[in-house]
C-alpha cells in the first residue's frame, strides 16, 4: 500500500466546553477526492480548518506524505502545498482579483516592490483557463458576481501548484453552468494527481464527484466508504442516524 | 466551448473616464477651490495672496504629516486618539534634549545637536506607537481604549519632562524645519520644481510603457499628455506663488548679511519653498509608495477589507498592527519637529486637539472608517481643506465659537457626501 498524501490521526479540538471534533482520523491519497458530509455543526469545516492552519488542534497528528507535519498557521499549511477554498471565499473585497489571487505571496520586482503588472498578466492567464468570461480585472472583487468571486478563490488555490486542495462548499453560491465548470475542474485536478477534500451538503453531487465519502456527526467520524460500495440512502442514514449501516451489518 | 471571437473593447464613455481621473479626488479639489474662492471674495483678495498661501501651507504641514499615518490606522479599522499627545511627548523630549541635556556635553550650536535630537524624538514616537500597537494587536484591547488612555498619558509624560515650562529657544538648524525660518529661496525652489515635473512626466510614461509591454489597454496619447500638462502646471504654479512672497524689509533688517545684502533697503529676497513643505511632499511620496507598491501596504489594505481573509492568507495581522502604530508614532514625532520649530519653542499645549484635526483630515480625504479604503493624497487634501476653513474664517473675522461649529458641520457633511457618492457609484 502506498503512503497516503495526508493522514490525520486522532484529531480533537474543543471550543469552550464544546467538543467540536472528537478523536477523528481520516486519510487522503494522491489523485483522490474525499467528500466530507454531515449536518451543520457536525465538525466538517472545523476538521479541515485544522489542516489548513486556521485552527490549532488540541491533540492528534497530521502526516503529509508519511512525514509528521506541524501546522500552526495558514502559512505553514501553504508551505506543505495545502490550498483551501473557504466557504466564505476569504477575499478582500476592496482589492482587485490579482491582489486577492496573490495575497500573502505577491510577485515582486527586483527592488522588492509589488509587481502589479506581472500579477495582472498572470491573473489574466489563469482566468482565461478557468473562466473565459472573466473580464473585470481592475475592479475590486466586491463588484463581481458570486460566480466570478468564486473563480477568483478557485484560481488562488490552483495557481500555486497545490498538492492538497480543500474545497469547503465550492458550489454553494453557483449557478448550474458554473457548478458544472467546478465539477470539470475537480476531475482535471484529480488527473494531475492532486488530493482533494470536498465539503458539501449535496449528497447526489458528492456521489458523482468523490471516490470516497466520509460522514461526520456531532464531531465524530461515523464512517468513510468508497462511493461504489454504498447507496445514497446508506449515506443519508449515516448522516441522520450517525450509524454506519455496513459496520452494523 | 468558449467564444473564439474577442468581445469588443469596452467603450470609453466620457472625458473623465478617458483621463482615468478619480472623480472623488476631483470633487475634493473642487471643494477646496470653492473654499478658496469664497474666502478670497470675502477678504477682498487677501486670501489668495502669495503670503497667505505660504502661511496656509506651513500651517497645514504638521497635521498633514500625521494624517498620512492616520490613513493606515483607519484603513485597518483602528483609530488613534493619542497622536496629539504623542506629538507633545516627542516635542518635549526633543526640546529638553537640545536645550538642556545635550548642551551639558556639546556646545550650544554644535552641528550634531539637531540630528541627535530628531533621532531621539522619532525613536520615542516609534516606541510609543509600537507599544500601542502591541496592546491592540497582541493583547486585543480596542484601539479606541488604548489610544484614549494614551491621550491622557503622553501629553502628561511631556509635562513631566519639562516640568510644565515652555522650553526654548530651539536650535537654529532644528528650526529650519518649521517653515518661515527655513525656506529654499527662488533658484533652488525652481530647480526642485522642474525636477518634480520631470519625475512626474517620466513616471506617467514609464507606467504607460510597462502596460503596453504586458498588452494592457492604455489611455490615448493626448490623455496622457494633458494629464502630464495639468500636473506640470500645478507644480510650477505652486512654485511661482511661493517664490512671489518676498521677505519683508523689516525681517531683512534684523540680519541683512543672512540674505546676502549689506543693508535692508532695496534688498529683494523671496522665501520660496519651505523645507517643511518639502518634508511633507517627501513623506507623502514615501507613504504613497508604501501604500501602493509594497507588501506592507498591500497587507494594510487587505486587512482593512477583510481581516479574516488576510489572516487566512498567512498575513501576520498582529505584527502588522504593531508596525502601523509604530509608523504612526514616528510620524507624530516628525510632526512634532515641524510644529515646535514653527513656534520656535516647545510648550505644554503643543498639538492640543490635533488628534481630531488629523482624524477629520483623513476622513474628509475619503478614508472610510469601515476600513479598506483611503488615500494619502486625499488625507493631505483633507488637511488643507480643514486649515483653509480655519484660517479663512479667522481672516474674515468669524467668531471663535462659530468657527468650530462650521468645522464640525463640514466634517459631518463631508462624510455624508462621501456615503452618498459611494452609494451612487456602487462602490463600498
Amino acid at each position: 500500500m502506498t503512503t497516503p498524501l495526508v493522514e490525520m490521526k486522532n484529531i480533537s479540538i474543543a471550543f469552550g466546553g464544546v467538543q467540536a471534533v472528537d478523536n477523528v482520523s481520516i486519510s487522503l491519497n494522491a489523485g483522490e477526492v474525499v467528500g466530507l458530509l454531515g449536518h451543520n455543526g457536525a465538525g466538517k469545516s472545523t476538521l479541515i480548518k485544522m489542516l489548513s492552519g486556521a485552527y490549532k488542534m488540541d491533540s492528534g497528528e497530521i502526516y503529509i506524505e508519511g512525514n509528521k507535519a506541524t501546522i500552526q498557521s495558514p502559512r505553514d499549511a501553504r508551505d506543505y502545498n495545502i490550498e483551501t477554498i473557504y466557504q466564505t471565499l476569504a477575499l478582500a473585497d476592496n482589492l482587485d482579483a490579482a491582489s486577492n489571487l496573490f495575497l500573502g505571496r505577491e510577485l515582486t520586482t527586483p527592488l522588492g516592490f509589488v509587481d502589479d503588472d506581472r500579477m495582472e498578466a498572470e491573473t489574466r492567464k489563469i482566468m482565461a483557463r478557468l473562466n473565459p468570461n472573466f473580464k473585470k480585472l481592475k475592479e475590486p472583487v466586491s463588484a463581481l458576481s458570486g460566480g466570478q468571486r468564486q473563480s477568483v478563490a478557485i484560481a488562488r488555490a490552483v495557481y500555486f501548484n497545490a498538492k492538497i486542495l480543500i474545497m469547503d462548499e465550492p458550489t454553494a453560491a453557483l449557478g448550474v453552468h458554473e457548478t458544472a465548470m467546478v465539477a470539470e475542474l475537480i476531475q482535471e485536478l484529480k488527473k494531475q494527481g492532486l488530493g482533494i477534500f470536498l465539503i458539501s451538503h449535496d449528497t447526489r453531487e458528492m456521489m458523482d464527484l468523490c471516490d470516497r465519502v466520509a460522514v461526520m456527526k456531532n464531531g465524530q467520524m461515523v464512517g468513510a466508504e468508497r462511493v461504489e460500495d454504498v447507496t445514497e440512502d446508506d449515506i443519508l442514514s449515516m448522516i441522520i442516524l450517525g450509524k454506519n449501516p455496513k459496520a452494523a451489518a | 466551448m468558449s467564444d473564439p471571437v474577442a468581445p469588443p473593447p469596452t467603450q470609453r464613455k466620457n472625458l473623465l473616464q478617458t483621463l482615468e481621473i478619480d472623480t472623488r479626488m476631483l470633487g475634493m479639489i473642487g471643494a477646496f477651490a470653492l473654499v478658496c474662492i469664497v474666502f478670497n471674495y470675502m477678504t477682498d483678495g487677501r486670501f489668495l495672496t502669495p503670503r497667505n498661501i505660504f502661511n496656509l501651507t506651513i500651517q497645514t504641514v504638521s497635521v498633514a504629516i500625521m494624517a498620512t499615518g492616520m490613513v493606515f490606522v483607519i484603513v485597518t479599522r483602528h483609530i488613534d486618539l493619542s497622536v496629539g499627545a504623542i506629538l507633545a511627548a516627542c516635542s518635549a523630549l526633543m526640546a529638553m534634549t537640545q536645550v538642556r541635556w545635550i548642551t551639558e556635553v556639546l556646545e550650544i550650536g554644535h552641528w550634531a545637536i539637531p540630528w541627535i535630537t530628531i533621532v531621539a524624538g522619532i525613536t520615542l514616537g516609534a516606541v510609543i506607537g509600537a507599544v500601542n500597537g502591541w496592546l491592540i494587536g497582541y493583547q486585543g484591547i480596542p484601539a479606541f481604549i488604548v489610544t484614549l488612555g494614551g491621550f491622557l498619558i503622553w501629553r502628561n509624560v511631556g509635562w513631566y519632562q519639562t516640568g510644565g515650562q515652555t522650553i526654548g529657544p530651539l536650535d537654529k538648524t532644528f528650526m529650519t524645519f518649521g517653515g518661515i525660518n527655513g525656506t529654499l529661496g527662488g533658484p533652488v525652489s525652481w530647480v526642485l520644481g522642474i525636477i518634480a515635473v520631470i519625475i512626474a512626466i517620466a513616471l506617467i510614461f514609464k507606467s504607460r510603457t510597462t502596460k503596453q509591454k504586458h498588452g494592457f489597454p492604455v489611455k490615448p496619447m493626448w490623455a496622457e499628455a494633458s494629464l502630464a500638462a495639468i500636473i506640470a502646471a500645478t507644480i510650477l504654479g505652486f512654485i511661482a506663488i511661493l517664490t512671489n512672497y518676498s521677505v519683508p524689509e523689516r525681517v531683512i533688517a534684523r540680519d541683512p548679511a543672512k540674505y546676502g545684502c549689506e543693508v535692508a533697503e532695496g534688498c529683494e529676497v523671496v522665501y520660496g519653498l519651505p523645507i517643511s513643505v518639502l518634508l511633507l511632499i517627501a513623506i507623502a511620496g514615501v507613504m504613497t509608495v508604501i501604500a501602493k507598491r509594497t507588501r506592507f501596504g498591500r497587507y494594510i489594505f487587505a486587512t482593512g477589507g477583510n481581516p479574516d481573509a488576510a489572516e487566512l492568507s498567512g498575513i501576520n495581522t498582529r505584527m502588522l498592527t504593531v508596525k502601523i502604530f509604530a509608523l504612526m508614532g514616528a510620524l507624530c514625532a516628525i510632526a512634532a519637529v515641524v510644529a515646535s520649530s514653527r513656534l520656535a519653542n516647545h510648550s505644554n499645549d503643543l498639538g492640543t486637539l490635533d488628534e481630531l484635526r488629523v482624524i477629520a483630515a483623513a476622513v474628509i480625504g475619503g478614508t472610510a472608517l469601515s476600513g479598506g479604503i483611503g488615500t494619502i493624497y486625499g488625507a493631505i487634501l483633507g488637511a488643507l481643506i480643514m486649515q483653509s476653513l480655519q484660517s479663512g474664517m479667522a481672516m474674515v473675522g468669524v467668531d471663535a465659537p462659530l468657527q468650530n461649529i462650521v468645522v464640525g458641520s463640514v466634517l459631518v457633511l463631508a462624510v455624508w457626501l462621501d456615503i452618498q457618492y459611494r452609494k451612487r457609484t456602487g462602490a463600498k
